[in-house]
């Protein structure tokens, strides 16, 4: 038998591939996916007529993490209730691994298909707009991308975790989406916000993703940093879900809530 | 030695209604069931719906905690060892769903592999074997959304059995599936046991158990009311028959008057497009056959058959006495 550690590095990796191929083929999350980006940086396009250049690179950015944050939003919350309008939730809860390790592939998939967003607006400023893609440093750049997932997979996990309860979880969720937008520099900078919420926008991780991604690629700031800040509250997020799932698998093992259908 | 044990175990769900004036309640879907399977046998376990079938096999799984009493499944406890347990036993249900359509049956199989341990190198092997073993080799590559519900129940006991579990449980493995489909499962079924696996099966149709099933237990409202194999279960009937009588509108208070007359243990109406059949057992060899039909005066009355009871006729006896 392998060890502990190799059959959870197998089923995180495994898990991330499986749900990630399956979420592209589904048409509906592939259309909020690849039409918010085209929206949004066709929009930019005429907002920003006087700099096409750093802006509206920046905005096809911006319009990349929207397009994670909404897949997030429009189905991690609700990720579990997907498993259980499949008929898969039992399957799953019934397997030998500990639920965090199988949830937590899922939530982020959901998130990184989110990386159609970022394809798709760089690609669309590019080719419409002739926007040049330049970015300064592409380590950080590449390191930036799947950190900025990986941390707002986190979220939609631990959303996923606390709304676990709650029938209409992708409702809630969806509540999320516009003020994130704004409260995490992706439609107006951060340093507009009114001094007392920016602190708000620093729990969220679409924050210091977009960081991440605009300094890489215009050289400013400190993008290592907030790639780090993304890893740490990526690390809050697991804890926080795995225990509230914890807590929830408890209840429903003597609640008998499992299989109802969302 | 006896692989899952069940003692005394019940459940009880308590659920609310109401939006204002919340009012609690507690339905008792198991209520002090006990049974004992031995090793690579197969033990059904029947009952009508909602007579606690499937909440036992959930608590056997570990999916459930029972309200109270114990259940060992391969000498682990069911609450204490749940992971343990988990690795060493399968579960199977019947139905169109439990399967990730969009990928194809090996993607499928390929990630329960790894939810349930099965080594990177064994892994091909095994998902091979089992693909042979149901009958799907040559078809894994194709997406599940195409299967037929024959094919998607075969792949769910690929599934379930992919870790090389000792135990499975197969709740309702064939309901929905049409007759060639469910043989080849009852094929399917039948080479598990032969191969040394103990299984727990739930089912609907008792030809399937009486074909199937080494001992039957039969649950009605929760507790069981009778369990034996096959045979013994039919000679429970005792030494009387069956006559089944073919009748054109019969009501209910005829139907109470048949079930009153002495020596009548069950009495059942079968709807059969513009007829219905009149199922009457009997208790003792006596021939009653007359004073039914005197009940049915006034009634338009069509062909008239006896028969020796079968295990749907001991089933039958078993849940309707009161």
């Amino acid at each position: 038998m392998r060890t502990r550690a190799r059959r959870l590095g197998g089923v995180l990796l495994l898990g991330l591939r499986v749900h990630f191929k399956m979420l592209s083929r589904s048409p509906f999350d592939l259309w909020v996916v690849v039409a918010s980006p085209l929206i949004f940086a066709t929009l930019a396009h005429f907002l920003f007529a006087d700099d096409r250049g750093q802006k509206m690179l920046v905005a096809a950015l911006a319009s990349g993490v929207m397009g994670i944050w909404s897949s997030t939003t429009a189905s991690g919350a609700g990720a579990l209730q997907m498993q259980r309008r499949l008929g898969v939730l039992e399957l799953l809860v019934a397997s030998p691994m500990p639920f965090w390790s199988v949830l937590l592939p899922i939530s982020v998939a959901i998130s990184a298909i989110g990386i159609y967003s970022l394809a798709v607006g760089l690609v669309y400023v590019r080719l419409f707009f002739g926007i040049a893609i330049t970015i300064h440093s592409w380590a950080a750049f590449a390191v930036a991308v799947p950190a900025t997932i990986g941390a707002i997979g986190s979220l939609g996990f631990l959303f996923a975790s606390a709304l676990v309860r709650f029938r209409s979880a992708s409702m809630v969720g969806n509540l999320f989406e516009w003020p994130v937008w704004m409260l995490c520099g992706l439609l107006i900078p951060v340093s507009v916000l009114p001094g007392w919420l920016q602190p708000v926008s620093w729990v969220f991780a679409p924050t210091w993703g977009m960081a991440a991604l605009r300094n890489a690629t215009l050289g400013t700031g400190h993008p290592w940093a907030d790639i780090g800040m993304c890893a740490a509250l990526a690390a809050v997020y697991l804890v926080a879900g795995a225990l509230s799932l914890r807590l929830f698998l408890d209840a429903a093992r003597a609640r008998a809530t499992l299989s109802l259908a969302s | 030695m006896a692989v899952i044990e069940a003692l005394d175990l019940c459940r009880t769900y308590r659920t609310t209604t109401g939006v204002l004036r919340r009012k609690r309640l507690e339905i008792e879907a198991v209520r002090g069931i006990s049974f004992a399977v031995e090793e690579g046998e197969l033990f059904g376990l029947l009952g009508p719906n909602g007579a606690g079938k499937t909440t036992t096999i959930k608590m056997l799984i570990t999916l459930l905690l029972p309200s109270s009493g114990a259940a060992r499944v391969l000498g682990l406890d069911v609450v204490a060892d749940a992971t343990e347990l988990r690795q060493r036993i399968g579960y199977v249900f019947g139905g169109d769903r439990g399967l990730y359509e969009r990928l194809s049956a090996h993607d499928n199989l390929r990630y329960f592999a790894e939810l349930y341990g099965v080594a990177g190198k064994e892994q091909r092997r095994r998902i091979d074997e089992v693909l042979e073993l149901v009958g799907l080799k040559g078809r894994e590559r194709e997406r599940v959304e195409g299967y037929s519900r024959g094919m998607r129940q075969r792949l769910h006991i690929a599934r379930g059995i992919l870790h090389d579990p000792q135990v499975v449980f197969l709740d309702e493995p064939t309901i929905g599936v049409d007759p060639v489909g469910a043989r080849e499962l009852r094929d399917t079924i039948g080479n598990l046991v032969a191969s040394g696996k103990t299984v727990l099966l739930t089912t609907h149709y008792m030809f399937e158990a009486d074909a199937l099933c080494d001992r039957i237990a039969i649950i009605a409202n929760g507790v069981i009311v009778g369990h034996g194999t096959p045979a013994e279960l039919k000679a429970s009937v005792g030494q009387g028959g069956v006559t089944e009588i073919e009748v054109f509108g019969v009501d209910d208070p005829i139907v109470e008057r048949i079930r009153a007359i002495d020596g009548v243990t069950a009495v059942t109406v079968e709807e059969r497009e513009q007829a219905q059949m009149l199922v009457v057992q009997t208790a003792f060899a006596r021939e009653l056959t007359q004073p039914v039909l005197a009940e049915l005066n006034g009634v338009q009355v069509g062909r008239v058959t006896s028969r020796e009871p079968t295990l749907e006729d001991a089933y039958v006896a078993l849940v309707t006495t009161p």
